[in-house]
């Protein structure tokens, strides 16, 4: 039996075929569409490596099953920059030292522009650990992790200020 | 595995009903999921429920309380501020469950039916008084939240049964509810002990309340001679005691790698004490 589903992956319409139900978002994203930088940590919800956002709220690409996610909007790490020009809490992250080995930085990052988006840490550190709580970093780069989230955060606010301006 | 995506309840549990081998429901998946995928648990037959109408609303009951969907997010709770003023102690239960990332698709129903001892959004609802509406093959019942756990990882729930909606009552004034629980770190743990206190006022006196424990028996504890230690006192010092006499009274906890039962028994005293003042204040403030 085969399922049929369309997915708005990155802005753009992909329609899906899968062969087996059983397939997560995550496996779908990285093995059969070929965008490998959402990352498998644990695959179990766990360390926070494969967030992507859905329908602009953060999840777990692990923890979902994507024959339940027909018409759905996902972002990845791949669609966050425009171009050449890094989103604002990428170029952070480069800027803060944000990482070390690099492996949890996308859903790091992910994880970061939902937080922002959700609009409860502000540029507070202590709420910005506690937002950020789900995605784990063996390296422990979590102080860099934090200031540009807190700088991403400040870039943010005033890009939206300037233009209401 | 055979996925089913129903229309109605009705058919989902006509579909439950005729399955043979294994089944399971599926809403928000964060525990289904890692069943899977560990093979813990091969569903034959996997029923998502998210694909039913109004599965995803919060919607005010006639009456004044609230009918929650089952496939409503952690995330969609503490978004809706109409149900963070009724209830912050439930909802303030389901956000400890969890990364953000879970949140964004964890659900009551789900906490609720994988039948933990410790799931934090449990005691909230049962100190609240919730009640869930079953849908089965012989029609719709309801239950009180505190009669679906029946032992971990069991439920009241019978074969083609399948929750179809939460509904918490209708609040009222001078009352207020809390949820705690005593974990070794600040976040993304299991409980080790959880406490729910719901309560109301008339002037200073506590006038009703119900106190919840979680993760010190096989299922969340609705604990009447704890509620009844502080009926008719203004929360002073002697009816606290008697609060953390009364809960600690009522543990029948393990020993596991997360506390002993003798620290388990301990602490439940200290965290209804403090479930309770934070309920008293919200009731207090809800009030002025």
């Amino acid at each position: 039996m085969s399922f049929s589903l369309t997915l708005t992956l990155n802005g753009a319409q992909r329609d899906i075929v899968l062969d087996d139900p059983r397939v997560t978002l995550l496996d779908l994203l990285r093995d059969r569409i070929g965008l490998p930088g959402t990352k498998k940590g644990c695959d179990r919800g766990q360390c926070g490596a494969c967030t992507v956002l859905l329908n602009g709220k953060r999840v777990n690409a692990c923890l979902a099953l994507a024959v339940t996610l027909d018409g759905a909007e996902i972002t990845t790490i791949e669609g966050l920059a425009d171009g050449d020009t890094l989103h604002p809490v990428q170029d952070a992250f480069i800027e803060a030292d944000g990482f070390q080995c690099g492996y949890c930085t996308p859903g790091q990052i992910m994880s970061a522009v939902g937080l922002i988006a959700e609009g409860r840490a502000g540029d507070d550190p202590e709420r910005i650990r506690e937002g950020m709580s789900g995605n784990i970093c063996r390296c422990a780069a979590y102080h860099g992790i934090t200031k540009a989230v807190q700088e991403a955060t400040r870039r943010m606010d005033a890009a939206t200020k300037g233009d209401a301006a | 595995m055979r996925y089913h995506s129903p229309s109605t309840f009705e058919d989902a549990a006509r579909i439950a009903a005729a399955a043979q081998g294994v089944t399971r429901f599926l809403a928000g998946g964060t525990d289904v999921l890692v069943q899977l995928r560990s093979g813990h648990v091969l569903p034959d037959d996997l029923i998502d429920l998210k694909k039913i109408p109004g599965t995803y609303d919060i919607a005010q009951t006639e009456d004044g309380g609230w009918r929650i969907g089952i496939a409503v997010p952690g995330a969609a709770l503490g978004a809706h501020a109409g149900l963070c003023k009724d209830w912050p102690g439930v909802v303030e239960g389901m956000e400890l469950v969890g990364s953000t990332q879970v949140q964004g698709r964890a659900t009551l129903a789900g906490n609720l039916c994988n039948g933990s001892p410790a799931a934090d959004s449990v005691p909230g609802l049962v100190a609240a008084g919730a009640t869930v509406e079953i849908t089965g093959p012989e029609g719709t019942r309801s239950l009180p939240v505190a009669e679906v756990p029946v032992g971990p990882g069991k439920t009241a729930l019978t074969a083609g049964e399948v929750i179809s909606a939460i509904v918490l009552p209708p609040r009222g004034d001078k009352a207020g509810d809390a949820y705690l629980r005593f974990i070794p770190r600040t976040e993304m743990d299991i409980a080790v002990v959880g406490a729910a206190v719901s309560l109301r006022l008339d002037g200073d006196t506590i006038a009703e309340a119900r106190v919840a424990l979680g993760a010190v028996a096989p299922t969340v504890l609705l604990v009447a001679e704890a509620a009844e230690a502080i009926v008719g006192t203004t929360l002073d010092d002697s009816a606290m005691d008697a609060l953390a006499a009364a809960a600690s009274a009522a543990c029948n906890p393990i020993d596991d790698k997360r506390g002993t039962a003798a620290f388990r028994i301990e602490v439940a005293g200290v965290m209804a004490k403090r479930a309770a003042r934070i309920a008293y204040d919200r009731a207090k403030g809800a009030s002025a």
